[in-house]
Parts: structure tokens; C-alpha cells; sequence
């Protein structure tokens, strides 16, 4: 049997990595296990001519399409939008588009605002301090100062605007609607160890550079280096409890497949919303037998994705096409609640500068707009170079029957039962998402755009996981506390996208990691009572 | 070298024939078509774990077409393409897709579009500052987030 750690943290990814970093100051013996391994940069896909190609096969978005031995498969047949992720060391901060807005402080008061889903029972300016730290730490560039979003200081001045940006900017100015530059995590000049973006362009599946943020790069060299243990393709099965309902550490498949013990006195979960409530729920024991830290019933219940209502077009002015990091701007001009627009809440807008040719041609093929034969060619120089797009991140309300439960069939490669996605997209997001697409057309045609083609919702969107082990105060009504610890098990916390009591409009990796951060200051603070 | 490639002989004259109808070679823009020599190549080189599907695809093209597609006149060829367009499902999509993957990544083809053959690391693109005084009117507005309290 291994000997017993202070400390197990189960995931290595955005949020995994962050409350590692935290703990490590305390000199408790910490360890995290990742089912991934460490990535290569070398074998990025920006390092090949077969660049875009690679984005179809082993890199993927979608685990099932993918199917490396780090991933486990995803039963998301009953959702329109299909679950997204990466299995490694730094986790899907491996392969994001590093756009990094953080939630509104109106988002943690959703029900006294407008009176639907439930306020969180924590607030914004809580988190200021750990957003601040966060950003510092992961390295983000922007521009201070955007009148419609949070305050933020973005160490790295914002990426240049390019080509497409003025299209974006002067049509939205037209418009009279609000945009400024995003804030991301791409280092645009060298910072801490890592080198500035030099438009590879292909952000999403890794940055070859490491300009792009991603916690392999940032948070866990640091935390190793402070003393946190990281063992790699470690899939945990199962967590245990023993006589007093406590965890006692997990059971796991270690890299040559054999079953292990780790015995461990505090468990934190990072696994991100489908795999913390797949850990939970397959943690089902006599004393647990709905699955651990489930008295409440709500773990995998409230799953929240962000339907991505997409519209793009094309413009006669060349576009920065795929030698630029895909966003760069965002508007937050229909963010926040007007009921007059027929819904609640908002949505988020991020734009995108284009595509490669690779990207370009077969997306446009399967939408009818490139043809075959002889016509294609000119046809493909009209539409290559000259894409524009607008992505709306619509604001997913909590449904309990948006959930994620146990696969009764399908297995992982270790023969543990995968996650199924059961999700529909509800009228409210509907009625956002069209309202969406009406105004991306609307500044995609005073752009000067042609060719429109929609993608609502994006069908292999669903890289934001969250809600599925809620924060509350009442026990009855969610999983975890205020500060991240299990109402049911008092040695067990939960760090991820899973914690979120509702979604925003936004990408909500910032948030994740500034909630880890919390919960592991948190622990800091109470070590002496932390079971209490 | 051909039998240890991952189609037949037939899969590959119909891959080659279909390629064409795909991409036709231009004079007028000085490339070669999708069946061109090096392209199919290419193709069969890195088929990997697209040649399940690309194989199910080109066998649904030969029970439509009943013979070798290029033996067809062009109308029933055409007949044919429009049927499998129709009902190949994901292994028609996947074959389209290996088709436009190689023939965009084709030094050739990407000098013709004004591009460079090359991966994007380590040289990268240079980027346009671009005019920041367009933002000039969205600082001016007296707007600002909704407020809590």
C-alpha cells in the first residue's frame, strides 16, 4: 500500500493545478494524480504541415473522436451539445482559445436580480484578490479599463487588433455597440519563462511557443518545485470512506494498469463537471449508495454547457485567416438582463479573426457554400482569408434535468463506467440564441459580409462543465459548502466548474481557477478546524 | 508499394476519379487537381485511422456506381456523386474531408493561394497593430456594468 498523504488532489488541470500551488506554502505532503501524462510541445500540432489536419484525428476537441488512452469516452448522444476536454498535465488548459473574461458580480446574484436559478453564496468581491492572483500567475495580456467589465490588470498589453480587428471594431462602432479587446491568457511579450505569441495562429489544440497559457507551464512547474508530488496516467476509480463516513484516499490505476490504494487525509476533486459527479457517483458505497457527498440528490444534476450561438461571414478585405490567436476581441453590449429582448440574463460575444484553408475548405464544403468542380476554385479564394465570425456564449440556466449520470453500458479503458450526457437547450437559451444571431448578422453585414452561415448551437461545444456539484448553504439544495468542502463527507472538497451555481456569459476558466484558489486559502485559514 | 496501402486497387481508382470531381485541376489558377499524382499519395500515406471510414465510403460509391466511377459517361458519374452524396453519411464526409486536407496542404496549391508550405512554429506570422483609435468611441460612452447594489 502507498503511504498516506496529507493531501490528494485528483485532476491536474486549470483548477487541480491552482489549489496545488495554493497548498503547497502549508508543507503538507501533497498528491495530485492525473490520468494524463505530461505533453510535449514538440509535437504540437503547429510544428507540422499537417497542422489542421491533426485537428480531425488525435487532437481533436472531443474525447470520444480523439480517443487517446488518457481519455475515457462520453456518452453525449442525448445532447445536442457534445462534451469537449483534454486529458494531461494542465488539462483542457492544454487546448482552449485562452479568451479570459471572468464572471459579473451581478452573476452571483442571478436570483435577487431576476429572480430566477439561486444567487451564490459567495460574491464577487471575494474573489477579486484570487481573479488578481490568478492572472498574474497564468499571465494575461489586455487592456484595462473596458466600461462594461470587471476591473481587471492584465500584466501584458493586448494582443494587435490585425486585420480583422478595425472590420470588427468599425462595424461595431457603426452599430453604437460596445467591444474592446479581450483579455487573454497569450503572453504577448516574454513573461516569467515564456516566450511571446508569434501568431502560430492554431491556439486552440496547444501552443507550440508557449506563449498561450496553460498549467502545465504556469502553476505546475511552481508547485513541484515547492514540493506538491504529480504522478502522471493515474486514473482514479473510486474514492473510499471508512467507519465515520470520512474519506480514507481513492483507488487507482496506476500507469502499467495496476490497482492501487492511495490513503490520504483530505481529498479535493478537479476533475471538471462531468468527471468530478462520474467520480462521485462511482464512489457509491452502503453508507453512500446514491454516490458520495449525493445526499442532496443534485450530483450531476444542473449541468450547465454555454450554447454557442455562431454566425460568420465573409468580407473582400483580407482577414488575419489562421496567422493570428483566433479571438481577440469581446462585446458585452447584451450581457446583462433586458427583459424587453423576450429572456433573462445575457450572452457574451467573443469574435473570431478567421480560418485556416484547410479548416475553410472543408467547413465550407459541408455547408453547401464550396462546390465541387470546376467553380471551386474561384469559389475558395472569395471564401479563404476572408472569414469574420461572431460567437455568442449564452448564459445556461440551472435545469435539474440537464444531467450527468452513469453509462450503463459504456466503459472507460480501465473498465470503469463512463459519464452520459442527458441535456436540452431550454426556450430562455433559445430565445438568447436567436437574438444572438440576429445581431451578429446585423454587425457581420454592416462589416460588409457575405456568405452567412450559422452554427447554433455549436454542435461540439461543450467545453464549459459546470454546476454539477453545486456551492449552497443549505445541504438539502447542493453538494458543497461556501468554501468548496462536501456538506456530507468533512474531508472532501471539490474545486472545479462543478462549484458553479449558475454560468454567466463568459469562458469560465478564470473563475474556476480564482474559486480553487479561494477554497485552497480557505483551508489555509481553518487547518487547525478544517473537519469541523 | 501499392498492395501495402490501405485500399484496393479499385478503392483507389475511385478515390482518384472522385478526387477530381472534388477539385479539378485550373489552368486559370495553375494547380493541379485533387487527383493529382502527389496529392493521392499523400493521401493514402496518411489515411491512418480515417481509412476505415474512407474504405466504408468507397465501397458505397462502388455499390452505387455498380462499375469503376471513371468507366461511368459524365451524367450518370454525376448521378451517381449525387446519390452518395446524399446518403453517405459520416464515411462520404470523411472522404471529402481527406480530400480537401491533402489538396490544401499541397505546396503547389498553397503558393497558388498566396500562401507558405510550411508549419507554423517556429516562424509564425507577423500581426498588424491595426488603428486603436477606433476604440475611442467606446471609451467615450457613459456606460457601465450592472451593478450589484
Amino acid at each position: 500500500m502507498n503511504d498516506p498523504v496529507d493531501v490528494l488532489i485528483i485532476g491536474a488541470g486549470a483548477s487541480g493545478a491552482a489549489v496545488a500551488w495554493s497548498l503547497a506554502e502549508t508543507k503538507m505532503h501533497i498528491l495530485c494524480l492525473e490520468q494524463g501524462g505530461w505533453m510535449n510541445p514538440a509535437e504540437y500540432p503547429s510544428t507540422g504541415r499537417d497542422w489542421e489536419a491533426k485537428f480531425y484525428g488525435e487532437w481533436a476537441t472531443s474525447p470520444n473522436v480523439r480517443g487517446r488512452p488518457e481519455d475515457y469516452p462520453i456518452n453525449d448522444d442525448n445532447s445536442p451539445i457534445k462534451v469537449v476536454n483534454y486529458n494531461a498535465v494542465g488539462g483542457s488548459t492544454v487546448m482552449y482559445t485562452a479568451h479570459w473574461p471572468r464572471l459579473h458580480p451581478s452573476d452571483f446574484k442571478v436570483k435577487t436580480l431576476d429572480g430566477v436559478a439561486d444567487d451564490w453564496p459567495i460574491d464577487y468581491d471575494t474573489l477579486v484578490p484570487f481573479f488578481e492572483e490568478n492572472d498574474r500567475i497564468m499571465g494575461t495580456s489586455g487592456l484595462s479599463g473596458d466600461p462594461l467589465s470587471p476591473l481587471t490588470h492584465p500584466p501584458m498589453p493586448p494582443q494587435p487588433l490585425g486585420l480583422s480587428g478595425p472590420l470588427i471594431g468599425k462595424a461595431m462602432n457603426k452599430l453604437g455597440w460596445h467591444w474592446w479587446p479581450s483579455d487573454t491568457t497569450v503572453a504577448t511579450m516574454d513573461y516569467e519563462g515564456r516566450a511571446r505569441c508569434i501568431n502560430l495562429g492554431h491556439c486552440t489544440p496547444a501552443c507550440a511557443q508557449g506563449a498561450k497559457s496553460s498549467t502545465d507551464i504556469t502553476y505546475w512547474p511552481q508547485a513541484i518545485r515547492a514540493g506538491v508530488e504529480l504522478r502522471t496516467h493515474c486514473r482514479v476509480r473510486e474514492i473510499t470512506t471508512d467507519d465515520n463516513g470520512m474519506a480514507s484516499g481513492v483507488v487507482y490505476y496506476d500507469k502499467d494498469g495496476v490497482e492501487q490504494f492511495q490513503p490520504a487525509h483530505v481529498v479535493i476533486i478537479a476533475c471538471n463537471g462531468v468527471g468530478t459527479p462520474r467520480l462521485l457517483l462511482n464512489s457509491a458505497s452502503g453508507r453512500f449508495p446514491n454516490g458520495l457527498a449525493n445526499s442532496s440528490g443534485l450530483v450531476g444534476k444542473n449541468l450547465m454547457f454555454h450554447p454557442y450561438a455562431q454566425i460568420y461571414g465573409y468580407v473582400k478585405e483580407p482577414t488575419d485567416s489562421n496567422r493570428a490567436p483566433p479571438t481577440c476581441l469581446w462585446s458585452k453590449e447584451w450581457y446583462d438582463t433586458d427583459l424587453s429582448r423576450g429572456f433573462v440574463r445575457g450572452y457574451g460575444v467573443q469574435f473570431v479573426r478567421g480560418a485556416g484553408p484547410v479548416f475553410e475548405a472543408v467547413v465550407s464544403e459541408q455547408k453547401g457554400i464550396l462546390p465541387w468542380g470546376a467553380d471551386h476554385h474561384r469559389v475558395f479564394r472569395k471564401l479563404n482569408g476572408h472569414r469574420l465570425g461572431f460567437s455568442a456564449i449564452c448564459e445556461d440556466l440551472p435545469e435539474e434535468h440537464n444531467q450527468v449520470t452513469l453509462d450503463p453500458v459504456l466503459k472507460d479503458s480501465h473498465g470503469i463506467p463512463a459519464p452520459r450526457i442527458d441535456y436540452t437547450i431550454s426556450e430562455n437559451s433559445r430565445k438568447m440564441m436567436e437574438h444572438a444571431l440576429a445581431r451578429g448578422r446585423e454587425v457581420l453585414e454592416t462589416a460588409g459580409a457575405t456568405d452567412i452561415c450559422i452554427n447554433s448551437p455549436i454542435p461540439w461545444g461543450g467545453w464549459h462543465l459546470l454546476g454539477t456539484a453545486r456551492m449552497g448553504t443549505d445541504p438539502e439544495r447542493s453538494v458543497v459548502n461556501e468554501w468548496g468542502r462536501s456538506h456530507d463527507v468533512k474531508n472532501l472538497f471539490i474545486v472545479d466548474g462543478s462549484v458553479f451555481v449558475t454560468s454567466g456569459g463568459v469562458n469560465p476558466t478564470s473563475t474556476i481557477q480564482a474559486i480553487a484558489l479561494y477554497v485552497a486559502d480557505q483551508m489555509k485559514q481553518r487547518l487547525a478546524n478544517l473537519f469541523d | 508499394m501499392p498492395d501495402q496501402l490501405p485500399l484496393t486497387p479499385r478503392q483507389r481508382q475511385d478515390l482518384r476519379t472522385v478526387a477530381a470531381m472534388i477539385i479539378p485541376a485550373s489552368e486559370e489558377y495553375r494547380v493541379p487537381g485533387a487527383d493529382d499524382d502527389a496529392i493521392q499519395v499523400d493521401m493514402l500515406a496518411t489515411l491512418g485511422r480515417d481509412a476505415k471510414l474512407v474504405g466504408e465510403a468507397l465501397d458505397h460509391l462502388a455499390r452505387l456506381a455498380g462499375m469503376p466511377l471513371a468507366d461511368l459517361d459524365p451524367a450518370a458519374r454525376d448521378g451517381v456523386i449525387k446519390e452518395f452524396r446524399e446518403t453517405g453519411g459520416a464515411a462520404a464526409a470523411t472522404l471529402v474531408r481527406v480530400v480537401l486536407q491533402c489538396y490544401y496542404r499541397d505546396e503547389r496549391v498553397l503558393r497558388s493561394l498566396g500562401l507558405e508550405a510550411r508549419a507554423p512554429f517556429p516562424k509564425g506570422h507577423v500581426l498588424q497593430d491595426g488603428d486603436w483609435s477606433l476604440l475611442d468611441p467606446v471609451k467615450a460612452r457613459a456606460r457601465t456594468m450592472r451593478q450589484v447594489s
